[in-house]
């Protein structure tokens, strides 16, 4: 079914979709059906930046388990890098929920 | 079925007098025929929904389906113009209803028309049909497993989704529900809950529920496909609009 469920953020960084490289602004999570993986529902992620227009996306479609093995990738990779660097990226940026 | 037919993109006016993008398909070899609004699912305006369309072109059926996500996205791609709109909350119902009115004196003014006009809507598309059933004079509805007509959206959905089974009351046509007894969005209870409320308020309508069947059962392109059902189910959608939407 269509779940409606929508988890909305603001993120700052670069994604390459379609139109090539282009800066983030937005993030939508959820899970429901994908358009292109062979499943009835899928956690899908789509990278955003609204203001240059509905093409500029980067868009996921995961089967339940690999979008969590990949969000634990994520923390683990976030967890083990270089502190110094870490704190140098993360001051004052992005990662805001929505709703 | 239909020898000759046209399927084109065009141009109807929707809610707000807004000028929105439409498929359009329609027999070219007889006159006098009933006609279909489509209403799309949320993962948009895409080709799954535009074979939908010319199939009841196909059937002798004039259908129109309009993008109801031209607004936020003009141009884009079927599913990037579905993440835009779902980004900024989705389709409003009164939006819908609507583009669901244009679609339908979009119809009506074909050269063709005998009159008449359903909607029929798949999923999301379902509770939208529902709701323009409930809204606008029609002369038919058809209603493929939609949810959340009788039950409420989960917690984090758009405040653009609420239950409506409080609209039944103002059913304006015959309703035909198609659902699968393995769904769970809507369940049968849920289903059942509703042919009470249609009973209630003194409607006419069917309600089919298929074993071995889930939500999205007529997806030809999804895992959820299930051919029998579909094939009943399309058999059921024809001898219905046969009966109501002829002149």
């Amino acid at each position: 079914m269509c779940t409606y469920q929508t988890t909305s953020i603001a993120v700052t960084g670069s994604g390459k979709g379609a139109e090539g490289w282009f800066a983030l602004s937005d993030a939508s999570v959820y899970f429901d059906h994908p358009v292109h993986a062979a499943a009835d529902h899928t956690l899908n992620i789509d990278l955003l930046n609204p203001a240059r227009g509905p093409g500029f996306r980067v868009a996921l479609e995961l089967d339940p388990h690999s979008a969590r093995a990949l969000a634990e990738a994520i923390l683990q990779s976030l967890d083990t890098a270089p502190p110094g660097l870490l704190a140098a990226e993360t001051a004052g940026t992005g990662g805001t929920v929505r709703s | 079925m239909t020898d000759a037919m046209r399927a084109e993109t065009v141009t109807i006016s929707g809610a707000g007098g807004d000028a929105i993008e439409a498929y359009l398909a329609q027999p070219l070899d007889r006159s006098s025929v009933g006609a279909v609004v489509v209403i799309h699912h949320m993962p948009g305006y895409d080709e799954q929904t535009k074979e939908i369309t010319w199939n009841f072109a196909a059937h002798g059926y004039a259908a129109v389906c309009p993008n109801l996500f031209f607004r936020e996205a003009p141009g884009a791609s079927p599913d990037d113009a579905a993440a835009t709109a779902r980004a900024q909350g989705g389709v409003p119902d009164e939006r819908l209803v609507g583009d669901v009115a244009g679609a339908a004196e979009h119809l009506k003014s074909l050269s063709s028309s005998n009159g008449k006009v359903a909607t029929i809507g798949y999923c999301s598309g379902g509770r939208q049909s529902f709701l323009a059933a409930c809204s606008l004079p029609l002369d038919a509805a058809v209603v493929c497993y939609g949810a959340f007509i009788v039950s409420t959206p989960p917690e984090g959905a758009p405040v653009t989704v609420g239950p409506i089974a409080h609209l039944a009351k103002d059913l304006s046509c015959p309703l035909l529900g198609l659902f699968g007894a393995e769904d769970q969005y809507p369940t049968p209870a849920e289903v059942a809950e509703l042919e009470k409320i249609l009973a209630d308020n003194g409607k006419t309508f069917s309600f089919h529920s298929y074993e071995g069947a889930g939500h999205a059962f007529f997806a030809t392109n999804r895992p959820s496909y299930r051919p029998e059902a579909a094939t009943d189910g399309w058999e059921k959608i024809f001898e219905f609009f046969g009966r109501y939407l002829s002149a």
